[in-house]
């Protein structure tokens, strides 16, 4: 409503394309295809498969991963806090029992299932009880953490075990186990949104909560479903962060990532209100941002430089979400 | 600034383009207003009425053409330039804030101040003396939301008028009204036009067009095809125009008798239904090869009945009986597993969702039906759609958007939701709103030709020569209770009028007339 831009009257063709639109929706692969160009002439040994695989997208496919979960909750107009969090304690949790001698086909699905216990405990919170979602995850934002360090004692303990070590350094059809995780889990996400009936009621739900109940969509089982889904990837990633320390740390695993996920949907151009969702775009969004670090730290800026580098980069996209036209 | 009395049009568009991704949706389109004027803009459903205007106003930038106001070229950029330049308009989908206040609302960008602060108090006021200039006397400082659409449309219009404009453009305001706040709305509109104020207005409905305006700009698939003074032209004549060929006889009369009832069981069967805060005791019977016609004045509770039945709002007491299923209604799953189908009055707050496709819009309420072993069957989704974008004239691509629709388009797609799902029983709350003449025939015939064809369908609209001509039998609402029923024989525009104002007629209703007091 106060698109101020000064344009002429008469548009020409050029102008006629809705550029805000097009850069909401494919800024952040631009970005992304300039950051590999740029890196590709100025970056020793960046073509490196060993680089691309084992260095940039290993670390990558954990956040990414999470923010898969994270796009399927903004998609119903909620957002999970939490995640992080969620990642410390499923990979806690697990690591106390391994070192407590439980076997690991028993202890790794406890990682897991705590994860979807903490969506269970989000979702139902937001769609039983109405509370926002925002203040809903806080709770688990918070605890959960605090919950993990309860667990571990506070301790860092190294994890010697095999299958840990297999999900830290294990590589399945060439790929490390966190990037070949990523492409099952987003190829079954995908398949599950476009051919099941899932994908529209989540868009719908996200989109028109009333329009979606008076067609008899059950809500807030979807909502919470959404939750439940994003709790247990966080879990999955919660043992893959276990594999790649090798050791508890409830103090560092899954640090922020529930930020690096939200400004990973952010920029991938999601609208934050719901009823959009794009995998795709997601992990794009992730690889550029993962990229747009890894960039500046590896040329001599400071980290903390980077960081606001990024920031600037989520104000940008948030900018123009909300000047395009199918934002509204 | 300008003397009322300068020559010359106040408002000319000349040449006006525009195409969204290639699809054109003006081409050579063409209006004039003169001072003191009120002119109808009108044109079928998608013909480019909206995106004329929201080209005025700077919603959409214009491809080619000009725009001259009192003479002078004008290029507002924003709805808040255009205001600014004395251009206000009421957009057909009221776009108002509804978590804000309705005083909030009608003061949006404005707030009165006192030492920076908001002065609440008079902006509580002002709210109320603006709804005051339209009859209306509501509580200002509840959400704007918790009101039905008509009530929310007039206070976007005593927004509008609020902000003494020079042109105010009015897209469809009167589709949600009945015609008692017609009535007010343009008593309204000749005292502004009396004081100098320009107008454009724009409605489906042919009389309120003779009504109220002197001159008509007819736009058919973008480009003008007429400007002339309305009383040059017959409603026919003007039909024909519109639709580019000879028009059919528009007026449709009453049936002449009712149609024998099918079965002696009615398909719902409602029992003192009552609903907190608005439906006390409402009964009536809607049998299988029927029409049955809600009417009463706004606030009578004929949405709420509707509702109630569905199971959208709860029960507090009476019966609802559908006869294929036994168990009680509580939500819409289960009387959509019963077979019933509810047409929502509120387009945008319950019917669309807005990013999805037409295609995923008009199948939503079938989704179940289309799944098999967990997989949608893609093929017999197009199919349906299809099927229903050529049966209703829908004008859209099926994987297009459902908000890039115009406002007509998109209640087809809402009616065809609920007719692909082959209800026993269709709810119908204002079927026919925002939809263009030809197109509101063709559908009261298909809704008739359900009917014929086993359906049962309960009809509520606030244009009484709908219900006529639609039902066979109506039961007249007030103050949520049902007072009477008119059959088919006794069945007219006065008699349901004089019905619904007194509560009182041929007592056939077991229930007694009740006139205490009204709400809303
Ligand atoms: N934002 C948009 N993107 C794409 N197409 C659009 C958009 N807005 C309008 N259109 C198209 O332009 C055409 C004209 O639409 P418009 O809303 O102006 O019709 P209208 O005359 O107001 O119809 P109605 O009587 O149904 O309100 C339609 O075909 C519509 O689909
Ligand atoms: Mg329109």
């Amino acid at each position: 409503m106060t698109d101020l831009a000064t344009r002429p009257a008469e548009v020409s063709a050029l102008r006629r394309i809705d550029w805000p639109t097009m850069i909401r929706r494919y800024g952040a692969a631009a970005v992304l295809a300039l950051l590999v160009i740029f890196n590709i002439i100025f970056t020793e040994n960046f073509l490196d498969l060993r680089n691309i695989l084992f260095v940039q997208l290993r670390q990558a496919a954990p956040t990414a991963i999470v923010a898969l979960g994270m796009a399927l909750v903004i998609a119903t107009g909620g957002i999970d806090l939490s995640v992080g969090a969620v990642v410390a304690l499923s990979g806690q949790v697990t690591a106390v029992f391994l070192l407590d001698g439980v076997p690991p086909l028993v202890a790794l699905p406890i990682g897991i299932l705590v994860g979807l216990a903490a969506g269970l405990f989000n979702g139902t919170l937001v769609s039983r009880f109405g509370i926002q979602p925002m203040i809903a995850t806080l709770v688990l934002f918070t605890a959960g953490r605090g919950l993990a360090q309860v667990v571990t004692g506070g301790r860092i303990q190294t994890v010697n075990e095999p299958i840990v070590e297999f999900l830290g350094l294990g590589v399945i059809a060439g790929l490390p186990i966190s990037v070949f995780s990523l492409i099952v889990i987003t190829i079954a996400i995908i398949g599950v949104t476009r051919f099941t009936p899932a994908g529209t009621k989540l868009l719908a739900v996200g989109g028109n909560e009333r329009a979606a109940g008076l067609v008899g969509i059950r809500t807030k089982w979807v909502k919470t479903m959404a939750y439940v889904v994003a709790g247990g990837l966080a879990g999955y990633v919660g043992l893959l962060e276990l594999g790649r320390i090798q050791a508890s740390d409830a103090t560092n695993a899954g640090l922020n990532m529930e930020l690096d996920a939200i400004a990973a949907v952010a920029v991938a151009g999601t609208t934050l209100a719901g009823g959009t969702f794009s995998p795709g775009r997601t992990i794009i969004g992730v690889l550029m941002l993962r990229l747009l670090q890894n960039t500046l730290v590896a040329h001599g800026i400071p980290r903390e430089v980077a960081q606001i580098a990024q920031g600037l980069i989520i104000v940008a996209a948030i900018y123009l979400l909300r000047r395009s036209r199918d934002a509204r | 600034m300008t003397d009322p009395k300068t020559e010359g049009p106040l408002l000319q568009m000349r040449g006006v383009t525009k195409s969204f991704r290639g699809a054109r949706a003006l081409d050579d389109a063409t209006m004039t207003v003169g001072r003191s004027q009120i002119r109808a803009l009108i044109g079928q459903n998608g013909a480019g009425k909206s995106t004329l205007i929201k080209i005025l106003t700077g919603v959409y930038r214009r491809d080619g053409g000009e725009v001259l106001l009192d003479g002078r070229p004008v290029d507002f950029r924003s709805t808040a330039e255009a205001q600014a330049g004395g251009v206000v308009t009421i957009y057909q989908e009221v776009n108002l804030v509804p978590k804000l206040s309705v005083a909030e609302n009608i003061f949006l960008g404005r707030f009165p101040k006192r030492r920076g602060l908001v002065d609440w108090a008079t902006m509580r006021a002002g709210a109320r003396d603006a709804l005051a200039k339209l009859s209306l006397d509501i509580d200002v400082t509840r959400p704007l939301g918790s009101y039905r659409v008509a009530t929310q449309q007039m206070t976007a219009i005593a927004r509008a008028v609020s902000l003494e404009a020079r042109l105010l453009v009015l897209d469809e305001p009167t589709s949600s009204l009945a015609e008692r706040e017609v009535e007010t709305l343009f008593g309204v509109m000749r005292s502004l036009r009396d004081s100098g104020v320009s107008m454009v207005f724009v409605s489906h409905r042919m009389d309120e067009l003779y009504e109220i305006c002197e001159d008509v700009t007819v736009l058919r698939d973008g480009r003008t095809v007429a400007e002339e003074p309305l009383a040059s032209l017959n409603q026919y004549e003007l039909v024909s125009k519109m639709l580019g060929r000879a028009a059919e006889q528009v007026a449709s009369g009453a049936r002449a008798a009712a149609r024998p009832r099918q079965q002696a069981e009615p398909v719902l069967a409602v029992s003192g239904a009552a609903s907190a805060p608005r439906l006390k005791d409402a009964s009536l019977a809607v049998y299988a090869g029927q029409v049955q016609g809600v009417a009463g004045l706004l606030g009578s509770g004929r949405s709420e009945l509707l509702r109630s039945i569905f199971g959208a709002d709860p029960l507090d007491g009476g019966t609802v009986v559908v006869s294929s299923d036994a168990a009680p209604i509580r939500t819409p799953r289960e009387a959509i597993a019963a077979r019933l189908a509810f047409l929502s009055e509120d387009r945008r707050a319950e019917g669309i969702v807005p990013h999805l496709s037409v295609r995923d819009n008009l199948t939503l309420a079938l989704l179940p039906k289309l799944t098999r072993r967990g997989i949608v069957d893609r093929k017999r989704q197009k199919q349906i759609v299809t099927d229903y974008i050529a049966r209703l004239g829908i004008k859209a691509q099926a994987d297009q958007p459902i908000v890039e629709l115009s406002g007509g388009n998109q209640q087809k797609v809402l009616l065809a939701r609920w007719l692909a799902t082959e209800p026993a029983v269709l709810l119908l709350d204002e079927p026919t709103r925002g939809i263009d003449v030809s197109a509101k025939a063709e559908i009261l015939t298909l809704v008739d030709k359900l009917a014929a064809d086993g359906m049962g369908v309960l009809l509520v609209s606030s244009e009484l020569e709908e219900v006529v001509s639609a039902c066979d039998d109506v039961t007249v609402l007030r103050d949520g209770v049902s007072v009477a029923r008119v059959d088919v024989e006794r069945l007219s525009e006065e008699s349901l009028m004089a019905v619904m104002a007194s509560g009182e007629a041929v007592p056939s209703a077991d229930s007694a007339p009740n006139k205490d007091k009204s709400d809303d």
